[in-house]
Formats: C-alpha cells, sequence, structure tokens
C-alpha cells in the first residue's frame, strides 16, 4: 500500500459520513493526536530506558552496546520462560528475569569486553554485534522463533482520557520508568559507587589515579544497564509481544533516544525518548505506518548530521 | 609487484579451473555467490580496511543496485547491459550525497548513522510497493546475454560473475597500491596526520564510500540478473552483518582476505544444512572470536599461527 492509500484508509476509518465534514473531521482529529501521542509517550518511555542503558556504558567505556537490544529481549523472553515454563507468578518471574538477564550482561563483559586485546573503535563495535548475535542465536536455539505476549501486570480494562483510551500497562510503563530513572539519578548523585562510576564518565585515568577500580566501574556500568534493558523489555512485552529478534529494533531505538539526548544519563535522553515515541507515533498514525521504523532513523540522521551533541546541547547534558 | 601478479595469476587460474571439478553440481550454484559477495566484501573492505570507516549500511546499496536493474529492465525496458552502470552511477551519487554529511562522524556514530541508511533504504524496498513489489519482491528480471549467448546457467553466469569479481580484483589491488591507497592508509592510521600530509581527507573519504557503493551495486545488478528474482530479505540488516563478518574474518585490508572471508561465509551454512536456522549463533561466535583472537583476520592469522607452530617445535616458547 502506498503512503497515500493508507493516509485513506486511517481516514476514512473515522470519517463515516459526508456531513458537516470539517467539524466532524477537527474534533476527530484531535481525539486521534491525542491516542498517538498517549501512546506515543508509553513507546518513549521504553526508548528512553533503553537509551539510558545505553549511555551509561559509553559514559563509562567510550562503547556503544550494539548487544543492547538483546537484554531488551532477554527481559521479556526470560520473563515469559519462567511465568510458561516454570509457572512462577509474574511477580517472582519479573525479579528472576531481570537478574537472569544482569548475568548475562556481566558475562558479556567479563568474557568478550574485557579480554579484547585491540579494543578499537571498530573492534568494540565487531564484537558487540558479535555478542547480540550470538545472544539472539541462542533464544532463538532455546525459546524458537515464536512471537509471544505476556500477560498485562494488572487487567486489560482501557482507561478513558479525553477522547482517547490508555490501557492499565501503559501506566506501569510510565509508572516504572519515572521510578526506575529516579533511582538511577539517586545512584549516581549520591551513593559512592555511583559517584566513582561518574568520575570514570569524566576521566577514566584520573580516576583510577584516586583509586577508583576502573575496570569494577565498567562492570557495574554493563550490569546496570542490562537491568535496565530487561526491565524495558518486560514492561513493554505486553503491549508488542515479544520474540527473539524484537532487540534490534528496540536497541536502535533506543539508541536513537540516546543519541537525541546527547549520550546523556539523565533526563535529556528521557526527553529524546519521549520525543521519539511520539514522533514515531504521530508519523505512523497521519503518515504511513509501514514507514514506522524509517521516521526514527531519519530522525536519528538528520540529528547525526545537525547537532551530533544532541539537541541539548553539551552543556546541559549531564554525563554519567 | 612480480610476486603480486604471480599470486593474481595464480588465483585467477585456480577460478578458472573450479568448474572442471563442480560443474553440474548444486555447488556450481553456490561458487556464483561467492562471487559476488567477494564482490561485496572488496567494497565493504576498500571502505572499511583501508580507508578506516566503518559501514553497517553496505547491503542497502547492494540491494538499491539489484532493484534499480530490475526496475530499470522489467518496469522501463531497459538492456541490462545499459542497466546495471545506470544503476551504479546512481547509487554513486546518491552515496557520495549521503557520504558528505555522514562521514563526518567518526567510530561509533558512523557505524549507527550507516546502519540507520541501510535500514531506511530497506523500508524504502518494502514499502514503494508499486516499483519493488514490496515484501513479496520483483520476479521476472531477464538475465543477461551476449550475441546469442544467454546466462541462465549456473555455469555461464560463474563465468560471467567471476570475470566481474576478477576485474574488480584487479583494480582494487591497483588501487591499494597506488597513492590513492597510500593516502587511504595515511587517513586509517591517523586522519589529522593525512591531513597534514596535504591529504583532503574529506573528499577522499566522499570518493571511497560512492567507490564502495558503486562496486557494491554492480554486484547487486549481477546478483538481479543471476537470480531473476530479487526480495527485500536479502538486503536487510542481518546481511550488512553478515558482509562486515565476511571483511573482518577475511582479514581487514586484504582483497585475498575478502575472496576467503566470503568464500568462508558463503560456503559454511552449505556444509551446516542441518543446522541451518543456527548458522546465525556460529556467526556471532566466529566474529567474536576472530576479533578477541585472530584480529588480522584468516590471510594473516593463518600464517602467524603456522610461524608460532613452527617456533613452539623448536623450543619452549616460554624462554
Amino acid at each position: 500500500m502506498t503512503a497515500t492509500q493508507n493516509r485513506l484508509t486511517i481516514y476514512s476509518l473515522f470519517l463515516p459520513e459526508e456531513g458537516n465534514f470539517m467539524q466532524k473531521w477537527n474534533s476527530m482529529q484531535f481525539d486521534q493526536i491525542l491516542q498517538y501521542t498517549l501512546s506515543g509517550l508509553s513507546t518513549g518511555a521504553i526508548y528512553a530506558l533503553i537509551g539510558i542503558g545505553f549511555s551509561i556504558i559509553y559514559n563509562s567505556t567510550g562503547i556503544i552496546n550494539f548487544a543492547q537490544g538483546e537484554f531488551v529481549m532477554l527481559g521479556g523472553m526470560l520473563t515469559l520462560f519462567f511465568t510458561g515454563l516454570l509457572k512462577l507468578p509474574l511477580w517472582a518471574a519479573i525479579p528472576c528475569a531481570v537478574l537472569s538477564s544482569t548475568v548475562v550482561g556481566l558475562l558479556f563483559e567479563r568474557l568478550a569486553i574485557r579480554p579484547l586485546r585491540q579494543p578499537t573503535p571498530i573492534n568494540l563495535v565487531i564484537i558487540t554485534i558479535g555478542g547480540s548475535i550470538l545472544i539472539r542465536g541462542l533464544s532463538m536455539l532455546l525459546w524458537g522463533k515464536d512471537t509471544h505476549a505476556l500477560q498485562p501486570f494488572s487487567g486489560e480494562e482501557p482507561i478513558f482520557i479525553g477522547g482517547a483510551t490508555i490501557l492499565p500497562q501503559h501506566l506501569w510503563i510510565l509508572g516504572i520508568t519515572m521510578i526506575i530513572i529516579a533511582a538511577n539519578k539517586y545512584f549516581f548523585y549520591h551513593t559512592i559507587s555511583g559517584k566513582a562510576m561518574r568520575a570514570c564518565a569524566y576521566n577514566r585515568r584520573a580516576a583510577g589515579l584516586v583509586g577508583i577500580d576502573v575496570r569494577r566501574m565498567i562492570l557495574f556500568s554493563f550490569i546496570i544497564s542490562s537491568a535496565m534493558g530487561a526491565v524495558a523489555g518486560i514492561i513493554v512485552a505486553p503491549l508488542t509481544m515479544t520474540a527473539y529478534d524484537v532487540g534490534i529494533m528496540l536497541g536502535l531505538k533506543g539508541f536513537c533516544a540516546a543519541i537525541i539526548g546527547g549520550m546523556s544519563s539523565g533526563m535529556a535522553t528521557v526527553i529524546g525518548g519521549l520525543l521519539l515515541g511520539v514522533l514515531e507515533s504521530l508519523g505512523a498514525g497521519m503518515i504511513s505506518s509501514g514507514y514506522k521504523d524509517a521516521i526514527a532513523f531519519i530522525i536519528l540522521l538528520i540529528i547525526l548530521f545537525v547537532r551530533p551533541q544532541g539537541l541539548f546541547g553539551k552543556a546541559e547534558s549531564e554525563r554519567v | 609487484m612480480k610476486k603480486e601478479l604471480i599470486k593474481f595469476i595464480v588465483f585467477a587460474a585456480l577460478l578458472l579451473c573450479a568448474p572442471l571439478l563442480f560443474a553440474g553440481g548444486y555447488l556450481m550454484n553456490v561458487l556464483v555467490f561467492v562471487g559476488i559477495n567477494t564482490m561485496l566484501a572488496i567494497a565493504l573492505n576498500l571502505l572499511l580496511g583501508y580507508a578506516g570507516q566503518i559501514s553497517l549500511g553496505h547491503a542497502g546499496f547492494f540491494g538499491l543496485g539489484a532493484y534499480l536493474s530490475g526496475i530499470f529492465t522489467t518496469t522501463f525496458g531497459f538492456n541490462p547491459w545499459l542497466a546495471i552502470p545506470v544503476a551504479a552511477i546512481v547509487v554513486g551519487i546518491l552515496a557520495a550525497l549521503i557520504g558528505f554529511p555522514i562521514l563526518r562522524l567518526k567510530g561509533h556514530y558512523l557505524a549507527m548513522a550507516t546502519l540507520g541508511m541501510g535500514i531506511i533504504i530497506f523500508i524504502v524496498f518494502n514499502e514503494t510497493i508499486n516499483y519493488t513489489g514490496g515484501p513479496s519482491g520483483l520476479s521476472g528480471i531477464p538475465p543477461l546475454s551476449v550475441g546469442n549467448i544467454v546466462f541462465d546457467s549456473d555455469i555461464k553466469n560463474y563465468y560471467l560473475v567471476w570475470s566481474v569479481t576478477l576485474i574488480i580484483v584487479i583494480f582494487s589491488l591497483n588501487l591499494a597500491n597506488s597513492r590513492i591507497g597510500r593516502a587511504l592508509r595515511a587517513l586509517h592510521d591517523s586522519e589529522v596526520a593525512a591531513r597534514v600530509m596535504g591529504v583532503n581527507t574529506r573528499l577522499l573519504k566522499v570518493q571511497i564510500f560512492a567507490l564502495s557503493a558503486m562496486i557494491s551495486s554492480i554486484a547487486g545488478s549481477l546478483y538481479a540478473h543471476t537470480m531473476t528474482f530479487i526480495s527485500p530479505a536479502s538486503f536487510g540488516f542481518n546481511f550488512s552483518v553478515e558482509l562486515l563478518t565476511m571483511v573482518v574474518i577475511g582479514g581487514l585490508g586484504s582483497v585475498y582476505g575478502s575472496f576467503l572471508g566470503a568464500a568462508l561465509l558463503t560456503l559454511l551454512p552449505e556444509f551446516l544444512r542441518a543446522a541451518h536456522d543456527y548458522d546465525i549463533i556460529i556467526y556471532g561466535a566466529l566474529l567474536m572470536l576472530m576479533v578477541m583472537y585472530m584480529p588480522g583476520g584468516l590471510v594473516r592469522g593463518i600464517p602467524e599461527l603456522f610461524m608460532k607452530l613452527i617456533k613452539a617445535r623448536k623450543g619452549p616458547w616460554n624462554a
């Protein structure tokens, strides 16, 4: 279907008759925009969480972890595994899934990143891509290629806001994202480990000189970001379904969010994620759903070309 | 130089004789793909191995070549021989236009930007259904022909594809040993130093990017005309990664290394038929192990390993 055809079908969905065309069109359009914005915000929150994961590793190691998306996938798939096969209740399966994904993140750092003899940027890109392929392949081997839905955390009764509806799961996503971001902030500004990690982000050598174990901080950054990725994957799974290969796209979108936020691990990336989510959702609804993913990457390219330091510039981004 | 020539002649002779061994078999068809993948790996190697600029979107250029060739011949009735250069020129211009902004980026950012570019191209293949046929693909692409000879069988395609590949091998070897090749290596080692020595790095990067895209496009066109059917699935992100794997496994900055990488990665799945779906795990593991333990690729790693073995035999190594 071409873009125009697609737009026409979408319009015709809420244009049942010809009478008082403009009036109906305007109010319908407003509701529609509200709907797209609301659902965009919740996907945007997911992108923000993934993006922060990217930034944490990037700032402490200078690595763009191409395997970040795989932890998102692992979060969703492991929760399914624990609830489905091991019959654990959801509240128990979620921490287990986060923990297992974190262990994978830890192993990845210890077995692949740390032993690297020539850590040039290209080698690091290649090794994290290799890691992501390996994790994805093993998940396919373990759980097959099917797409699965995770049960929503609390029912599927839609909630009406103005002319739009949202699901309880959207609220879960927004709430959990906010809690994680607040916890993150607390960790990086009010604990010794967090402060040490920030020191590594500013200057690794100087941090080493004042007695910070830089390698340990790098390991920490992998642990934190794989845990955050897993949480993102778990809270989004009831909405978007999950499969062994969802990590690629989610990871890339998270990276877009981080780029928009200038690789900060604070609010800038959150805003970047929300912006991306809303633009993508509006674009998919108003222009063409087929080009939904393209929109995110066009935004990514434009930002990389015009403002590689992120939308909010260097001065405002906190590099953690 | 003489050594290079001998190496090339041996390489070409082996390739020309290969059909004597495998003619008629299924392997012939696979060897056609080895040729196409060798072209692609060389194209990416010029960019990554020589100039040190990563691209995770080369499957996009490969696909553009294939689709442009396919659309020119099926929809607009071009002669295939005309469609291939026209497609290559269009892709080259497009790559140069993208290259100017994109190649200002470095390292991870460049990787992500090229990846984004590749995915956008992939989405366009899927969505412009009127031209490309969308996800179900484009069929009925005419094969190439010379006079009465139509390139429609594996053996004919083998010679067709490998002649083009050999031309590209010679071209790349010459390029690597030329003034431009030295400028590229200077750029690889230090962009600032290269600029200080008078290399216009900005332009050079765009030129090599466009050249690499054009070679990929030619490979794409040949793919389209030998397969006569194409679909977007062949040109996705996974294939970009596969190309990267070929270059890294073969050896960065080595034309023959690209051939080794392409041959290994194209033949491997054929030998792993049983594990067909799981070949991706092997790619991932190979990619990681190569970067960790053989960063120079097969083309340097194997002789190195050999030397080590000889040394180990001569005496205790930890002396």
